[in-house]
């Protein structure tokens, strides 16, 4: 019997591919029943230290529907942090309110330090550049269902495959489940060699591109990211690629009928509006699936369920 | 051999009772001495940097008098003086030699290379995973960035 009581989730690696497995799965239970009054009486914290309106209201709404109650605040100046308090000070402060803390911090590591500070779990939802583990669950739940597997796809980045820490930890998942990877990026933004090592060490295949429509016919999954164009060392070359890298609809006409374009969201311009209205467009069901996973995340780590 | 010893003995004077750190890389001595703690130390401390070494070049050198240290302390300075070899002396002589040896976990005396990292802006000691002994990584327990022996700051 699995069990995540009291378990914190700072990165993904913390979850074996077995409990990965029964999030996703708790998760599909909640998509068949969303509200339900198992949480009633627990009280969910969510510390965000730096804004990020999506993945708040995502876990609030995680937490209303299983009927706790939600604290915390939205950005650190409406806090004790802006008077100078301690990280430490805070997190212990605000354990004997809470039964679980939920926090965003602009500062890599802040999340793995805060739980092991905090006598309550805590899972990450953002910590600077580093993890984002909630975000690589829904990921992955929606491309189970999508897909009615998570083995032996085909799965295609594009973008901005340097600085992309989800795309870095869904390739780190999905390396336990024989994922072939299609990294399509402009020279300057490519995958970081320790993310291709891992793939290697895992012995899958990866292969590289600049152009797009390569790889569109093979993937069973397109998963869009932002390319900024304070990354490039050359705004020249920015400006010379930044068009390749833009899913217009008309480029999805070779597709598999059951591929799927996922993103993270928020997007700029990286996805044309007109994609929105092709089957094929799931990012914003995508978001949707991340309220289910979430819920999953808090009952099982409250051990409820 | 016995006319070389002699050589090598008076570059540095001998010591009744205490430690050697021999094959300190020339550049390190100070860290050496820092990193020990040696500077607040009463003892008789002698120490000797761009020595001629057939083997490291130039290499340093210090004796500590009286002194013996446990191999928490040791470990201290493995990534400065990776090379170290460590001498303890009784009554002048050598009664036991070893390298130095860089353990798994590095705790407390480096910086984390990167800016964004918490250990970087709260007051929280560094802790490392050491995930290559031989090119010195440490991958720092928070942030998960990798610091190698480039931008390695004691603090
Ligand atoms: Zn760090």
């Amino acid at each position: 019997m699995i069990s995540m009581k009291n378990k914190s989730l700072v990165s993904i690696d913390d979850y074996t591919r077995e409990e990965q497995l029964k999030i996703l799965d708790l998760a599909e239970g909640f998509e068949k029943k969303p509200v339900q009054d198992i949480l009633k009486g627990f009280v969910v914290a969510t510390l965000f230290f730096e804004p990020s309106t999506r993945t708040r209201l995502s876990f609030e709404s995680a937490a209303s529907r299983l009927g706790a109650q939600v604290i915390g605040f939205s950005e650190a100046s409406t806090s004790s942090v802006s008077k100078g308090e301690s990280l430490n000070d805070t997190i212990l402060t605000v354990s004997k309110y809470a039964d679980i803390i939920v926090m965003r911090h602009p500062r890599e590591g802040s999340a793995r330090y805060a739980s092991e500070v905090s006598p309550v779990p805590v899972i990450n939802a953002g910590d600077g550049a580093n993890q984002h583990p909630t975000q690589t669950l829904l990921d992955m739940y929606s491309i189970r269902k999508t897909q009615g597997t998570l083995n032996n796809l085909q799965v295609a980045f594009v973008g901005d495959l340097k600085y992309g820490r989800t795309v870095h930890s869904l390739t780190f998942a999905l390396c336990n489940f024989n994922a072939t990877f299609h990294l399509v990026s402009p020279e300057d933004l490519k995958l970081p060699s320790y993310v291709k090592q891992k793939i290697k060490d895992n012995k899958l295949e990866y292969y590289q591109y600049t152009d797009m429509n390569e790889v569109i016919p093979k993937a069973d999954i397109l998963y869009m990211t932002r390319i900024q164009k304070e990354r490039f060392s050359d705004p020249i070359e920015y400006e010379r690629v930044k068009n390749a890298y833009i899913l217009r609809n008309e480029m999805l006409q070779d597709a598999k009928n059951t591929m799927r374009v996922l993103h993270p969201l928020p997007r700029v311009n990286e996805i044309e509006t007109d994609v929105d209205h092709n089957a094929k467009a799931y990012y914003f069901d995508q978001a949707q699936n991340g309220v289910y996973v979430r819920q999953a995340l808090l009952a099982s780590i409250l051990g409820v369920i | 051999m016995e006319e070389s010893k002699t050589r090598k003995e008076l570059q540095v004077s001998a010591i009744e009772n205490g430690t050697v750190i021999d094959h300190i890389p020339a550049k390190s001595v100070f860290q050496v001495v820092k990193l020990l703690g040696l500077e607040n130390c009463k003892e008789q401390i002698l120490f000797g940097t761009n020595l001629e070494s057939k083997k490291f070049g130039k290499k340093g050198i210090v004796k500590v008098a009286n002194r013996f240290f446990e191999s928490d302390e040791i470990n201290k300075i493995t990534l400065a003086a990776p090379s170290a070899t460590l001498i303890v002396i009784r009554n002048y002589q050598v009664v036991e030699k070893k390298k130095v040896e860089i353990p798994d976990h590095i705790r407390k005396y480096v910086r984390c290379v990167n800016p964004n990292c918490i250990t970087n802006h709260e007051k929280i000691p560094t802790k490392f995973l050491v995930i290559d002994k031989e090119d010195i990584r440490l991958q720092c327990h928070y942030c998960e960035k990798v610091t190698d022996k480039n931008n390695l700051f004691f603090i």
